[in-house]
């Protein structure tokens, strides 16, 4: 907690990290995948035997899509019925160890067990993906940071400087006149009754997406400075 | 909460910023001033935040030649007939009596970066201590065979809000019975990834309901677009048989108009039309590029700032900028220059300089209270804006959802322009 206060509680901000390293992770996939895979422009699925797919846009496709293609694994046409999708967690999953995720795989790897190195080689094929920008519910190109809940949440004292900061966030929607047009209001608020509000939506509780999604990344310290702000307008 | 490096990183970088600003720089000439070219999204936001937050110590100039601006956003819904025009239509005088931004309405035509002065078309020359350009679009000559921009009237773009929306407008009214449109869509990156399918349920709701047995043509360069499992899904549940969407595999990239036959050809094949809706490849608006900020199409920015990878004095908002994940979005633009408008303020006058933060949603609606919603957030890395989560509207959802998702959209509606004029 030493280290909290000096970083001063309401600057205490987490810099988002990239997946890895991308030049790094293109030494790492032509060294361990690029004999079986290709990516990139111009890339086709291999033709030999044993070798695989190519990857490009494998972030967020289904699993076994290439069934006129190849002979899947029983195991992974499983996978495929059961909804699985090659989202940043399973890719990740399955390059620690392939056995991990579908039993029986034809992938003849024997894993990458250091998660630098799979964050580098994921960072590498992020690249050749729908990219967020042209496609906004593309797969994220950064990890996003979890933020645990403590007993003492209710009794932060918010910052309202910083408050007044994060607030600009809320009022591209949520209008700071207080008037209603079918979004709430979210003026003049009991601080507390903000706080738990947010804090439900942080947990998933409250159901509405946006909402998750804008509390989600708030530290406590954020959610105190913004009840603080918006508590105290008039 | 968790502490790491990072965390110290974020920290280090901002109290670094504060400590390099020096109080006011208007050094020799007054208050510090700030120039703001374009007044969208990007820039009416900065202005309005520059000159709030700054209350009165900055001199803030938002150079717009409209005086009138139609937000694109929810121009789809005026052509679908869910909005009028005058309800889209805004005004700058807010800004000018309650926040005190100097408001000129005249075009930048040139910029000086070692004399750091913008020149209007009015022969005016603004210096500036800091100047924000968020232009918006242009579009790419020649990306269009057959199309340019003196083609616009009989085959309109209507990709920036105003009279091309008017007229593409009358234009699909005045088709004939069991007449076609066409769209050609753009390819990757432009301004608002779901808008074209947005507007091509408007047209088709338009024309269901007094041209039922019209057609529409959609020639697309991509192969996936953005939320298109949720267009499709409605364009069968309400426009069934009606859109013909034409992606790469089977021509859509290959396109060639003809305006005085009023012709598409898609892939060697022309099918005459009634109305043609010309969506061309885009760049950053000119004056980025006058200025000597792009790299190819854009303008590169750092993220944590907004600032101009090429000028430190530049910040660039919005769909002219590079950023990285991003969508170029009306709500983008608005959240980048919050983060911009507090970076400059900390430049000028020393105030508060937190880490940049910046979200999106990009609602769309389908067919009457059928609205449906993509989003995301986003924090400022060293290399680019980068996206840490989003959501999708899901298909099958219930009519009571989608409809609350389309109520939500004109809140968000009022929102976003009362934090744009004020």
């Amino acid at each position: 907690m030493a280290l909290v206060a000096l970083a001063g509680a309401a600057m205490a901000e987490e810099e988002a990290t990239l997946i890895g390293d991308v030049d790094r992770g293109e030494m790492l996939f032509q060294r361990s995948c690029g004999s079986c895979h290709q990516v990139g422009e111009g890339a086709v699925h291999g033709v030999d035997p044993g070798q695989g797919p190519h990857l490009n846009h494998i972030f967020d496709r289904e699993v076994a899509q290439f069934e006129d293609f190849f002979k899947y694994s029983e195991g992974i046409v499983r996978a495929r019925k059961d909804g699985m999708v090659w989202d940043l967690e399973h890719l990740d999953a399955y390059l620690t160890n392939p056995k991990l995720l579908v039993s029986g795989t034809n992938m003849d790897f024997r894993g990458m067990k250091k998660p630098e190195d799979r964050g580098d080689v994921l960072a590498y094929l992020r690249q050749f993906s729908y990219s967020p920008q042209d496609i906004p519910e593309a797969a994220p190109t950064a990890y996003a940071e979890e933020v645990e809940l403590t007993p003492e949440i209710l009794a932060i004292v918010g910052d309202p400087d910083y408050g007044e900061y994060l607030s600009t966030e809320c009022t591209t929607c949520h209008q700071i006149d207080g008037d209603y047009d079918g979004i709430p209001v979210i003026t003049g608020w009991y601080e507390e009754d903000f706080v738990l509000a947010m804090h439900a939506y942080k947990r998933e509780i409250r159901p509405h997406p946006v909402m998750q999604m804008m509390a989600a990344r708030l530290s406590d310290e954020e959610i105190a400075a913004l009840a603080a702000y918006f508590g105290n307008l008039e | 909460m968790k502490l790491n490096r990072r965390m110290f990183i974020g920290t280090g970088a901002a109290a670094a910023a504060s400590l390099s600003a020096p109080m006011v720089m208007g050094a020799g000439h007054g208050k510090p001033r700030v120039v703001v070219v374009g007044g969208g999204a990007g820039g009416a936001t900065a202005a309005r935040y520059i000159a709030k937050g700054s209350k009165g110590e900055i001199d803030v100039t938002l150079v717009e030649p409209s005086r009138t601006y139609y937000t694109c956003f929810f121009s789809n819904l005026y052509i679908g007939g869910f909005r009028d025009l005058s309800s889209i239509a805004h005004s700058y005088g807010t800004l000018a009596s309650e926040y005190g931004v100097n408001v000129v309405h005249d075009w930048a035509v040139g910029i000086d970066r070692d004399a750091k002065t913008v020149s209007l078309a009015g022969g005016a020359k603004l210096p500036y201590d800091r100047l924000i350009l968020s232009p918006g679009i242009d579009f790419v000559e020649g990306a269009v065979a057959g199309w340019d921009v003196t083609k616009q009237n009989k085959m309109p773009h209507a990709y920036k809000a105003g009279s091309q929306t008017e007229l593409l407008k009358a234009q699909i009214e005045s088709m004939p019975q069991g007449g076609t449109f066409a769209m050609v869509a753009p390819p990757n990156p432009y301004r608002c990834p779901p808008g074209p399918y947005e507007r091509v349920s408007m047209v088709a709701h338009l024309l269901k309901e007094k041209n039922p047995t019209a057609k529409i043509i959609v020639a697309d360069p991509k192969p996936k677009f953005s939320k298109m499992a949720l267009f499709q899904e409605g364009w069968s549940n309400h426009y069934d048989g009606m859109i013909d969407w034409v992606g790469p595999d089977f021509g859509g990239d290959s396109v060639e108009v003809n305006a005085d036959e009023m012709t598409v050809t898609i892939d060697g094949e022309a099918t005459k039309v009634d109305a043609c809706n010309v969506i061309p490849a885009m760049k950053a608006g000119r004056i980025c590029e006058m200025a000597g900020i792009n790299e190819g199409n854009w303008a590169p920015v750092n993220g944590h700032t907004m600032q101009s990878r090429v000028d430190e004095n530049i910040h660039v908002l919005g769909d002219a900028c590079a950023q990285g994940d991003m969508p170029k979005s009306g709500f983008s633009a608005n959240s980048q220059a919050k983060v911009a408008a507090m970076a400059v303020r900390g430049a000028l006058t020393g105030s508060k300089v937190f880490p940049a933060k910046f979200s999106n949603t990009c609602w769309s609606l389908i067919d009457t209270n059928d609205g449906v919603k993509v989003g995301a957030t986003y924090e400022a890395t060293d290399e680019k804006i980068a996206k840490v989560d989003g959501f999708i509207s899901k298909t099958g959802e219930s009519a009571d959802l989608r409809q609350q998702t389309f109520e939500e959209s004109v809140g968000w509606y009022a929102g976003i322009t009362s934090d744009m004029f004020g």
